[in-house]
């Protein structure tokens, strides 16, 4: 792999990454990551839907009029959410179920479309793919790092597994109800945000 | 012939939409008959579950699932007389289609309707669990009102006495997830296991509380632990059990099975 194309992988997994830089995202963020499994399952959705909506508009970049560009791309990332909602559906029921308007809602999740008008438009397909992989996979990176968190202390689970026994068990920990609700996942992704612009200096405003 | 020119716009935008339709509907429809098979699964588990043959948090296998909804006796009743209506394949009834047919469903009058359901079904399928003696051991039935987002649907399983709530389970809703979406959580929701069903004017009473129901209240009996954050959720889990439970509901249903058990 060239520095090129590494660069357009990883980039915006730490660096540029589009959750804590550049503040996209979030609502999506807040809602689905109560627990890590239906995280996790969310994040493979992002991460297909990316890849493929920025492969597919890369693809067609050349013939679409500079007119109906935004309704192009559009109709590529809805094509591409209904696809993994439908998949999702039939191997992941139960997942679907706890997941519910959130996979449909990736079509309104401005990184996709972000990375589809500001990238793809103008990429060949190669590298839209791994812009479209390594925004994914940045999204990813900040969900899982939130959901964990979500999960351990205010469900004190991982994964479903009790790793912090709570009281309503029989347990000595009393679950964080404020990590359940939306405003905890708002101050965790703060907080991470923070920290981000704390260590790299360099991407305060 | 420039990129921008109209018949560019045109093609681009058709041909663009004829792929994206395409690969939609082929997922939609080779996809089909597995989420077919996994909603009728669920329904099945859900059921089971209610009717207490399944743990609420377990998650049986397929197999499993058959060999036990074997044990479960599906009833086609007339929702508001409840009188069995014989002849009637319950299988074929699927509450969600039949609300759609104004042939199979019936509008309710705004007063009664507090769960704010608008139609109800002619005909419910309510399943009976029967003791080894043929006694009704529980009975299961279908569910189903407005929540905050959308319209809940699950199963309410009295125990064999027909007065105290054997289980409340929702297999679809579109609640936000982690709020009211705990109404599939079966930590939570086994806690309207044992409460009694009826007060003492033989009115509905079970409910959700706001908050924590303590051990020294009065009508701890009738009360369970309200979800925090899901105010509006619980709100219409509540007028959903009232109005099935009541006299619009599934009340005349219940009076007719109380009186056959007796004898």
């Amino acid at each position: 792999m060239t520095p090129k194309l590494k660069k357009i992988l990883i980039d915006p997994i730490v660096r540029n990454n589009p959750v804590a830089v550049q503040v996209l995202g979030i609502c999506s963020a807040l809602a689905v990551t109560t627990k890590l499994q239906t995280t996790i399952t969310m994040c493979f959705a992002v991460i297909f839907v990316t890849v493929f909506s920025n492969i597919g508009v890369s693809l067609v970049r050349k013939i679409t009029p500079g007119s109906i560009r935004m309704i192009v791309e559009m109709t590529i990332i809805a094509t591409m959410v209904i696809v993994v909602d439908q998949i999702i559906k039939a191997f992941a029921y139960d997942i679907s179920k706890e997941l519910s308007v959130f996979v449909g809602l990736i079509i309104t999740n401005c990184i996709v479309m972000g990375r589809t008008e500001a990238f793809a438009l103008t990429h060949n397909p190669v590298e839209s793919a791994l812009d479209g992989l390594g925004n994914g996979l940045g999204y990813s990176f900040v969900l899982l790092c939130v959901g964990s968190i979500r999960e351990l202390f205010g469900s004190g689970s991982l994964l479903g597994f009790p790793i912090l026994k709570t009281v309503s068990a029989g347990g000595w920990y009393v679950p964080n109800g404020l990590l359940v609700l939306s405003p905890g996942a708002f101050f965790l992704i703060a907080a991470f945000i923070w920290v981000v612009k704390t260590v790299k200096k360099d991407m305060a405003e | 012939m420039g990129k921008d020119s109209i018949f560019k716009v045109f093609g681009v935008a058709a041909g663009v939409c004829l792929v994206c339709s395409i690969l939609v509907s082929l997922t939609a429809t080779s996809l089909k008959e597995k989420q077919k098979e996994n909603m009728l699964l669920d329904k099945q588990v859900n059921v089971l579950k209610a009717a207490g043959l399944v743990e609420l948090a377990a998650k049986p296998s397929a197999a499993e699932v058959k060999e036990l909804y074997a044990k479960i006796e599906p009833i086609v009743v007339d929702t508001k007389t409840g009188e069995t209506v014989e002849g009637a394949d319950p299988e074929a009834l699927d509450i969600q289609r039949q609300l759609k047919d104004p042939a199979a469903s019936s509008e309710i009058p705004a007063k009664a309707d507090i769960a704010g359901i608008k139609r109800v079904p002619n005909e419910s399928v309510v399943y009976l669990v029967k003791d080894d003696a043929g006694k009704v051991s529980s009975v299961v039935l279908p569910v189903y009102g407005r929540g905050l987002w959308s319209t809940l649907y699950g199963f309410l399983a009295l125990n064999g006495d027909l007065a105290t709530v054997k289980n409340l389970t929702f297999y679809q809703h579109g609640e936000t997830p982690g709020l009211g979406g705990e109404v599939q959580n079966p930590d939570k929701m086994a806690k309207w296991s044992g409460k009694t069903a009826y007060g003492a004017d033989g009115k509905p009473a079970v409910h959700f509380k706001k908050g924590t129901v303590s051990a020294d209240d009065p009508n701890a009996q009738y009360e369970v632990d309200g979800f925090s954050g899901a105010t509006l959720t619980c709100n219409g889990v509540n007028n959903t059990v009232s109005y099935w439970l009541g006299e619009d509901g599934f009340g005349p249903l219940l009076a007719k099975l109380k009186v056959a058990g007796a004898q």
